[in-house]
């Protein structure tokens, strides 16, 4: 049931219980709902959206652009899935346009993420060219704004 | 200085007061406002508006209008193309045509167009059957505009919804309007087309006018909203008020809209050109925008409050508060007449103890005695929280 998932993407952290009180359905179907969608692979993991800017020194982000060769039979696949398999590789996609391949890589520095690009992205068989963009500000993750300013207050009792 | 010969009295500005507004109680819920305001870390459940700001597209779009200089009078009803769009969204919503040009009036916020209609159509002595509980403005505007407010009570084991006999039993034969407020602030009633049926028998044999106050009438939440105008004959008897305020999150930008046949429409503008001249046209301008394009936020919202409203209707009767269904508005209305306490004994305890505010139901009227009206329309890790408390205080007592 798509309720579901709205409350679960919204809050990973919603229990069944109050899943259930929030849509008016009993806590098993819920239960037994989302194990369904677990076993499915329509939820495929639970996580936090974590402000990193906030943190001194953590990460760096950067999205990649690639222009990628097709291969006969496999397509774009095969290249896709070999990037995907680096740790340092946090998205992976097809798109439209310009490039083919679009991702994401997560490292300690600017260094870290230019030489793993260098190394192992560039010269993978396959990939014509790579066009790096490094994350120099984070307005919006996950639909979360993350430079709001505090809500205005309410007047605190109204007709 | 110039010594006068007469003797001078010194202005007492008391006494140039009018007397109907000296006699108009003061608002009910004043005392809880101060309260709360200087209490620190309380959670209000009486906040009569969303908690959401009003969606940006809305914003942007009065942002734009005043960078290009959108800063002029409107036509007194308002906007052509606001009029327009209100006339297309009751045929497509409602199935009822009413012309833009003679029969809908853009107000400032519904309040401004509860006061009109009353203004419009009351003589001296008119009377007009208020059930109550209800939104605490009708009955001084109703003497302010010289007409008598004759109040019902609707009751719990009618899921406050209003019954004909009871407008029966308040006719005299100066009865001259009924004013209605479904979905209801403050008890979250909704009423059904079979519902209203009923009532529309009692007033045409009586010849009454209906003011329909629907401003609540997105937010409901089984069925779809009925207006009282839908009900076959009752279109031309019926002054329909609604806006965005609550639907939208617009409560600040006050605009409203009135719907009426031409000769009632026209009173009302009447007096609003004289006093109002137009409504804001910035606030014009993003209600255009929200009836354009707001869809999708104002379903978001609704959605939010449903999700809400189950979680606290169903910990309010967990906790030992018993609460009906409420099927429209954003408000629970629990009964504490088990307790032992009055509404206000209630509500002011809870506060001290437990800084969980929350409105007596007798500020909405003798009928509302007994009961609370508490907002959901604030987070739900308040409304959470908000229910612990309530159930610290409800062991304690």
């Amino acid at each position: 049931m798509s309720e579901i998932l709205e409350i679960l993407s919204e809050n990973a952290r919603a229990t069944p219980a109050e899943i259930a009180t929030l849509l008016g359905l009993s806590e098993e179907d819920v239960a037994r709902e989302i194990k369904d969608l677990e076993d499915s692979g329509v939820i495929k993991k639970y996580i936090t959206l974590i402000n990193w800017e906030k943190l001194e020194g953590s990460y760096v982000f950067a999205v990649i652009e690639l222009k990628v060769s097709l291969q006969r039979k496999t397509g774009y696949d095969s290249v896709a899935e070999r990037i995907a398999r680096f740790s340092e590789v946090d998205s992976v996609r097809l798109i439209s346009g310009d490039h083919d391949l679009q991702i994401t890589v997560r490292g300690k520095s600017m260094k870290d993420v230019a030489f793993f690009v260098a190394e192992k992205i560039a010269t993978l068989d396959g990939v014509q060219s790579t066009c790096t963009h490094f994350i120099l500000k984070s307005y919006k993750e996950h639909g979360v704004i993350l430079t709001d300013r505090p809500k205005p207050k309410r007047l605190v009792v109204t007709p | 200085m110039k010594q006068h010969q007469k003797e001078i009295h010194a202005f007492n500005p008391e006494s140039y007061v009018a007397s109907t507004v000296k006699a108009m109680p003061p608002s009910g819920i004043r005392k809880f406002f101060d309260l709360v305001n200087e209490m620190e870390g309380a959670i209000s459940l009486g906040v009569g508006e969303p908690d959401f700001v009003t969606p940006w597209h809305i914003r942007e779009a009065c942002i734009y209008s005043l960078e290009s200089g959108m800063t002029s009078y409107t036509s007194n009803k308002g906007m052509p193309e606001l009029r327009d769009r209100i006339s297309e969204q009751m045929k497509r919503e409602a199935g009822l045509e009413y012309d833009p040009v003679e029969e809908i009036l853009i107000t400032t916020g519904v309040s401004e167009a509860v006061d009109l209609a009353f203004r419009a159509t009351l003589n001296p002595g008119d009377e007009v059957i208020v059930p109550e509980p209800c939104y605490v403005a009708y009955v001084p505007d109703i003497v302010l505009a010289g007409g008598v407010p004759v109040t019902v009570t609707t009751r719990l084991s009618d899921l406050f919804k209003v019954r004909p006999e009871e407008i029966s039993r308040a006719l005299t034969r100066r009865s001259k309007a009924l004013i209605l407020s479904y979905p209801n602030n403050p008890t979250g009633a909704i009423m059904s087309r079979e519902d209203l049926e009923e009532l529309a028998d009692v007033v045409v044999e009586n010849d009454l006018m209906v003011v329909s106050d629907e401003v609540y009438g997105k937010l409901t939440y089984s069925g779809r909203h009925v207006s009282f105008a839908q009900l076959e004959g009752m279109q031309d008897r019926t002054i329909v008020l609604n806006g965005l305020s609550k639907s939208h999150a617009m409560t600040g930008w006050r605009v409203g809209f009135a719907l009426g046949n031409s000769a009632l429409v026209s009173a009302m503008t009447k007096i609003h050109q004289y006093t109002m001249l137009c409504a804001p046209v910035m606030a014009q301008v993003a209600a255009l925008e929200a009836l354009q394009k707001g869809e999708d936020g104002m379903l978001a919202m609704k959605h939010e409050y449903d999700l809400r409203r189950r979680l606290f209707v169903s910990g309010l009767n967990r906790i030992g508060l018993d609460c009906f269904e409420p099927q429209g508005a954003f408000y629970a209305f629990p009964s504490v007449k088990e307790t032992g306490l009055t509404s206000e004994a209630f509500a002011e305890q809870l506060l001290k103890k437990q800084k969980v505010a929350v409105v007596p139901g007798n500020v909405f009227g003798a009928g509302g005695e007994g009961f609370l009206r508490c907002s959901y329309a604030t987070s739900r890790e308040e409304l959470i929280e908000a229910l612990d408390r309530m159930e610290t205080f409800l062991k304690g007592l």
